[in-house]
């Protein structure tokens, strides 16, 4: 019994001890949570976002901090797993204290913090491009929502190459099914036969694609200029490029616009077959503007490696920092409540040299670029619109566009207002 | 006198023309390096109704991969630049002499877009029409086949009247049937449906099909029935024999899936099945055989063409002592312990796969070798890629080696031996130690080699070990776990009903069905399709 | 008559078992305490996170637990019973979602968001049911019990033993993994179920909520694990040794060796449908990444490591190897799989995990030893060494009170039993 008290108080000690020791070592810092996979099937996109943030930290700190206070980034690994995130997000807030978030790529990884996030009132900036469908209050979409990538792209080939026989190629998960579903309401609407649309999903990671190029070159051998749309994810495209280069599809006979193939990713290709492949971003590293090529000369220097690339969900992370710094410095706190109303308006340059406007249902303003691959694995630009307002619930679905997301204007002050209704859904009523 | 003055004449008017065309060539190649890309089409249209044999290189710069026509910045000088094994290698446009670039020279591209290739690659068809090679014709004819233009249609009846080669001849033909199908007159049209009714080429069989159509009221769209009926006739037996050269085109894929399963899952066959280690450290073998090959790649830019070959007894050394090594300090210490060894390799399989991430967390690129690129086809309607093919007959190579080495050498009787009775073949003076570790070693190292040809098809990454390690398991076991024949068929017959699934199911129910079919053809054969017979498989 | 009662059976020959019991019943006990009665900011006080945190450990255990029941006892080694739970979890997901009603994004009273979304006009057959509570523990229970039975049925009749049953209990959860992904099979596709509200009412994110789930997690565990006991020490539990030991010689001797592989394999795969339906409410989605394979692989390792056929070794494993997880990738999230991966390769090959585990953890301390590290370290050893206070001192007290308890309250309640008839027989 002896033995165990004296035990029992020597642990006490330490742990008295360590607690000195822990709350010490808390100096008065603002804490930013970066929540990318560094391990898992994701870690392959999102260690390069993990760095970006870095970097921006980094930066910032440089700049004399925020606030007066210095930046310090937290580090967590969710490993590509969903639940992991639900979790790490809490450990994040609870724990760690942190006052925003940069994380998430997947959209399942987004909907797994989203509870959390929301319960616990914290702040996620999210840079990959999505399906739309949401409006969170503690959520800033800095990709492209589906009209900001996935239309005008469908525009430029209809005009530039008179694509009149479409494949809606995708992974079988919600954003190509969205995105698909919207581009053939599009399609209809612009006089396009539903005979001429083929739609086809495959699973994650697909990985034998001969079956599938071959009825592609099939589908397109029927007379008429045909193009694929490809929202095909990660994993599946080297194959999928690789079966296209060699069964001789190039770009000059069908055309593949591809909406999650970036500089990235291409520095993982071959690129000499797919020279004139297409894809539409909001970002190209080749952008010629100022601010990009002293974001691409920092970004070399801070990852040491003169041949790294940059991309469309690193210039969304950039934005996304960016106005959240702005917004701090417009609220005077962290305090996510406040740095959530001085967010609205806020206007920063993007790296494509326009402007990126925060928008009241959580979205930006993003111009949508058409690049085509060149055998440097960059792009060449070559159509640009102007900076399309990004838009959270979509007007071809006829569920979703009755709704609009609207946080700022106290009448609506929810994200999933229904016009016909004019009332909220649920989430907001229990928010309140 | 006369003749003479008439000669020198000639020679003066086609010294004159030659000038004018040579003048003109100059003055219009320089307005290729400015100007958006609809003024660069007028600028190709007008090059490429010029008589000069500078034409060509130029054009062909702007399409082919590895070329690019530059323009030096400094100088003005208009370059056609070659990038070979990371060396620039320039020409002068106009006087065609050496010009030496370096990476720090100024060097502005000429941007080409999809449109401009399209068209620059039309322009060179023609062009090389009149090549005396015929393989070049054969790619020009098809190249003017795809997007048949009315106004060549006279060039093209030309060579195709002068053309020999049946190939070409037949190539020609179709695209001037291609031409004819929308004239006026009924004969041409009449001919025309008869050359396309002869080809499966998926573009003939659409034409013809849209030729074919009726209306609800049972008539032709068409405006002159009696060619549609021709057409419809045509299209019947042309459709029989697509229908065949499809399905064998789906064998063809099957087997080739197969191959790649055998690839992958064969290195498993001996470290799971002969040696009976559940060896989840398996796809990361095969992804260090990967690694290998982009390594290989890094280190010598200039022997990419020859990467391959070196890579396929590289990589086999490096996993294979990676094998040997994970035995002597792992595996050693669990034998008799099978489900010890999932444990510990899936650890080294985490460890190996972070260790690779901590390298690089994007995935690599692989360079595919010019001698693999490309497609074999033996008609429109059937056509196979060759790595395809190639991996088809590595992967048989591969196999028939390794039962050459299991069955008739020294070394294959001591693997047997070990793993069939420990005690005995340590008895008879094997040193079952260092077989193990051999064994394993071949193993591991036969997982790098499959790494290396499935660099050829799909990502290499940190990622990839994964994706192949549960098919492996599935091949190994549905063919019966130790016997290199059974995962041969295994493999194969999995390749095939997966791709004979495919199209009527999509992948994904494709391969649920294929996974259904496993599970259910093992109550069947509870020890695989091939089981060993013999005593000691019932322990 | 104390020494026959079934309980006292079941822990008496079990000294490792009853600590384990002994912690498990006294964090339940007291986490929701700390949580819920004790202030916010007081040394004592329990976040919330950490309840929930410790809740999805506790699901794993159970999982754990199912697994050591076939594969410690029976020698079945499933590389797919994540498939069992990620269906209870399906199932439970799926009355949560009924629970949203009119909440979801879309305000659609009849449809979940996902559906609306594909364009689904009426509820799938499938989904009937789960509007109500007692439907959808029937389902629980039901579904992955009878994929277990039909898939164990057809195996174990045809004597389909050792890696071929392994890889086709993985094939069995991979094909559930592909079609669970498709966004046809009326399931939510990649997304999964997500966006819970109430669970019988309650809000799911309160804390009380979490505190109950906590709770009945804990005491789902500790009944299950003396089930568990109460299998392996009867008879039947003797067979299924006998068949682990030696299938053909225990079906030589003339049992029914299918019929007691089905019935274990089923109840496991029940075990491992409740664990997943206790999960899916704590962590708040479930998604087809659960049918993953490697997740099954990843349950055998923690019964692996914390030693097969013990039942509480389950538990310790699962517990241990998840509190890595949650550790390391919160402190070396670059590095944590090698730390993860080294202790999978160390403690195969030396037995003594405790001391490996150490070791492991030690020489990451040493390498990365950052000052950062060291205060997170330390902070981390703070949790743990209140937990640990606690649980020590409290599991102490257990285990003095069971020993008072055997040696001199049983002793005396027989004596009182016996010195009756004695006095009887006296007189």
């Amino acid at each position: 019994m002896k033995k165990l008290i004296r035990k029992t108080g020597l642990i006490l000690g330490a742990a008295a001890l360590t607690l000195g020791a822990y709350t010490a070592q808390a100096a008065d810092t603002i804490k930013v949570g970066v929540l990318h996979s560094l391990s898992g099937t994701m870690a392959i996109s999102e260690t390069t976002l993990k760095d970006t943030v870095l970097m921006m930290v980094d930066e910032q700190n440089k700049k004399g901090g925020l606030l007066g206070k210095k930046l310090e980034a937290v580090v967590v690994d969710p490993a590509s797993n969903w639940p992991l995130f639900a979790e790490k997000t809490k450990e994040l807030i609870e724990q760690k204290d942190v006052d925003v978030i940069f994380g998430c790529w997947t959209s399942v990884s987004r909907k797994s913090v989203l509870p959390v996030i929301e319960e616990l009132n914290g702040l996620l900036f999210y840079p990959v491009q999505y399906e739309g469908e949401e409006s969170s209050k503690n959520v800033f979409y800095t990709g492209a929502a589906p009209n900001q990538q996935a239309i005008p792209a469908v525009d430029y080939l209809m005009e530039e190459e008179g694509v009149e026989r479409w494949v809606l190629e995708g992974t079988d998960y919600v954003y190509p099914q969205t995105t698909n579903k919207i581009l053939k309401s599009y399609l209809l609407s612009k006089g396009v036969k539903e005979k001429d649309i083929s739609i086809n999903y495959t699973p994650f990671g697909h990985a034998d694609w001969s079956t599938r190029v071959s009825e592609i070159k099939a589908f397109g051998s029927a007379g008429k200029k045909t193009a694929v749309v490809s929202t095909v994810n990660g994993d599946a495209n080297v194959p999928f490029y690789k079966e296209l280069g060699n069964q001789g599809v190039t770009a000059e006979d069908i055309p593949v616009v591809a909406f999650s193939v970036g500089e990235e990713e291409l520095s993982g290709f071959d690129t000499a077959p797919l020279v004139g492949h297409l894809a539409a971003w909001n970002y190209f590293q080749s952008a010629e503007s100022e601010a990009n090529d002293e974001f691409i000369a920092k970004w070399k220097k801070f990852i040491g490696d003169d041949k790294r690339v940059t991309n469309d969900p690193m210039e969304a992370t950039y934005i996304g920092f960016t106005a959240w710094t702005k917004a701090v410095e417009k609220a005077g706190t962290t305090d996510v409540d406040k740095v959530r109303s001085a967010m609205y308006g806020i206007k920063v340059p993007n790296l494509t040299g326009g402007i990126a406007e925060v928008l009241p249902n959580h979205h930006f303003t993003k111009p949508v670029l058409i690049g085509e691959i060149q055998e440097d694995g960059q792009f060449d630009i070559v159509s640009q619109t102007k900076e399309v307002p990004g838009d959270a619930w979509t007007d071809f679905l006829p569920e979703s566009a009755k709704l609009v997301s609207d946080w700022q204007n106290p009448k609506i002050a929810c994200g999933n207002y229904n016009t016909a209704t004019k009332t909220c859904g649920g989430e907001t009523e229990e928010a309140e | 006198m006369n003749k003479c003055i008439k000669f020198v004449l000639c020679l003066c008017l086609g010294v004159v023309t030659a000038l004018g065309h040579a003048s003109q060539f100059e003055e219009t190649v320089f307005s290729l390096s400015e100007g958006s890309y609809s003024q660069k089409a007028k600028v190709i249209e007008a090059l490429a109704d010029i008589q000069d044999e500078r034409v060509l290189p130029v054009l062909k710069a702007l399409i082919e991969p590895g070329f690019g026509v530059f323009l030096d910045e400094t100088t003005s000088q208009l370059l056609i630049v070659e990038k070979k094994n990371d060396a620039l290698i320039a020409s002068n446009v106009i006087s065609g002499g050496d010009v030496v670039v370096t990476e720090e020279t100024p060097l502005k591209k000429v941007k080409v877009n999809n449109r401009l290739r399209r068209l620059a690659r039309a322009k060179i068809a023609v062009i090389q029409l009149q090549s005396p090679d015929s393989s070049v014709r054969y790619e020009s004819a098809k190249n003017l086949s795809k997007k048949p233009d009315k106004n060549l249609r006279d060039v093209i009846a030309e060579a195709h009247i002068a053309e020999k080669t049946s190939k070409v001849k037949r190539t020609l033909a179709l695209a001037l049937a291609f031409i004819d199908i929308h004239s006026s007159d009924q004969t041409l049209r009449f001919n025309a449906v008869e050359v396309l009714g002869t080809s499966v080429e998926p573009k003939a069989v659409g034409v013809l099909t849209r030729l074919a159509e009726k209306n609800d009221q049972g008539e032709y769209l068409d405006d002159d029935p009696i060619v549609a009926e021709l057409a419809e006739k045509k299209l019947k037996s042309v459709q029989s024999k697509v229908s065949f050269f499809k399905f064998s085109e789906n064998a063809l894929y099957g087997i080739s899936l197969g191959s790649i399963l055998l690839l992958a899952a064969i290195g498993l066959a001996i470290t799971f099945g002969v040696m009976g280690v559940i060896n989840m450290a398996h796809g990361e073998m095969i992804m260090l055989g990967a690694y290998t090959t982009f390594f290989i790649q890094l280190l010598f830019p200039s022997l990419v063409d020859w990467s391959l070959l070196i890579a396929i007894p590289t990589a086999f050394l490096v996993s294979g002592c990676a094998g040997v090594l994970i035995e002597r300090l792992v595996i050693r210490h669990l034998y008799g312990r099978p489900l010890d060894t999932l444990l510990a390799t899936f650890g080294i399989s985490l460890i190996l796969q972070q260790a690779v991430r901590t390298y690089r967390s994007n995935n690599v690129p692989v360079v595919t070798p010019d001698w693999l690129s490309g497609f074999w086809s033996a008609n429109g309607a059937m056509s196979i890629t060759y790595n395809r093919i190639y991996i088809l007959i590595f992967s048989l190579i591969v196999l028939a080696m390794l039962a050459l080495i299991l069955k008739k050498t020294m070394m294959g009787l001591q693997m047997r031996a070990v793993t069939q009775n420990r005690p005995m073949a340590n008895s008879m003076g094997i040193r079952s130690g260092w077989v193990d570790a051999l064994t394993f070693g071949l193993g591991s190292g036969i997982a790098g080699i499959a790494g290396v040809a499935l660099s050829q098809i799909t990502n290499v990454g940190p990622n990839m070990g994964q994706a192949y390690i549960i098919d492996s398991f599935m091949v190994v076991v549905f063919g019966g776990v130790g016997n290199l024949l059974g995962t041969f068929f295994g493999a194969m017959s999995l390749g095939l009903a997966n791709k004979f699934l495919e199209p009527y199911s999509g992948a994904v129910v494709g391969k649920i069905i294929v996974l259904v079919f496993i599970i259910l053809f093992i109550q069947w054969r509870p020890r695989g399709l091939f089981a060993l017979k013999g005593r000691f498989v019932d322990d | 008559m104390w020494q026959r009662s079934l309980l006292f059976r079941l822990i008496e020959s079990d000294k490792t078992g009853r600590w384990v019991l002994a912690v498990i019943a006294v964090f339940a006990v007291l986490i929701p305490f700390l949580n819920l009665v004790v202030p916010q900011g007081s040394f004592f006080h329990v976040p919330t996170y950490v309840v929930t945190l410790l809740g999805k450990y506790l699901c794993y255990a159970l999982l754990a637990l199912a697994l050591d029941l076939v594969w410690g006892y029976c020698g079945i080694l499933s590389l797919g019973h994540g498939a069992f739970f990620a269906l209870g979890g399906y199932a439970m997901g799926m009355y949560l979602m009924r629970q949203i009603g009119d909440r979801g994004v879309y305000g659609n009273p009849e449809l979940p968001d996902f559906m609306v979304f594909l364009n689904w006009d009426a509820l799938p057959w499938y989904w009937l049911g789960f509007d109500h509570f007692s439907w959808t523990l029937l389902m629980i229970v039901l579904v992955p019990g009878l994929l277990a039975f039909v898939f164990g049925w057809l195996a174990f009749r045809s004597r389909v033993t050792g890696v071929y049953l392994s890889i086709i209990t993985q094939a069995l959860t991979y094909a559930l993994m592909q079609a669970f992904f498709l966004n046809d099979f009326g399931f939510g596709g990649n997304n999964g179920l997500t966006d819970f509200k109430d669970i019988l009412g309650f809000d799911i994110q309160a804390d009380t909520t979490r505190a109950a789930l906590f709770f009945i997690s804990a005491m789902v565990l500790l009944f299950t694990y003396l089930l568990c006991r109460f299998i392996t020490l009867s008879k039947f539990g003797r067979v299924l040794v006998a068949i682990r030991d030696s299938e053909s010689r225990a079906r030589f001797l003339g049992y029914r060796v299918e019929h007691y592989k089905l019935l274990v394999f089923v109840g496991s795969a029940v075990i491992a449908g409740i664990a997943g339906a206790l999960f899916v409410p704590q962590v708040g989605i479930i998604n087809p990444g659960e049918f993953n394979p490697v997740n099954s692989i990843e349950i055998v390792i923690w019964v692996a490591l914390g030693g097969r056929g013990t039942l509480y070794g389950a538990i310790v494993g699962a517990l241990i190897v998840n509190y890595s997880k949650t550790f390391f990738t919160g402190i070396i999230p670059e590095m944590w799989l090698f730390a993860l991966g080294g202790i999978f390769v160390v403690s195969t090959i030396y037995a003594n995990r405790g001391v490996i585990i150490g070791l492991v953890l030690g020489v990451f301390v040493l390498n990365f030893s950052a000052p950062l590290l060291i205060g997170t370290l330390l902070g981390q050893f703070l949790l743990l060494a209140k937990f640990f206070t606690i649980v020590f001192i409290s599991a102490v007290y257990f285990e003095k009170l069971f020993i008072k308890f055997k040696h001199v309250v049983l002793p005396l309640l027989s004596s009182l039993r016996h010195k009756k008839p004695e006095a009887d027989a006296a007189s």
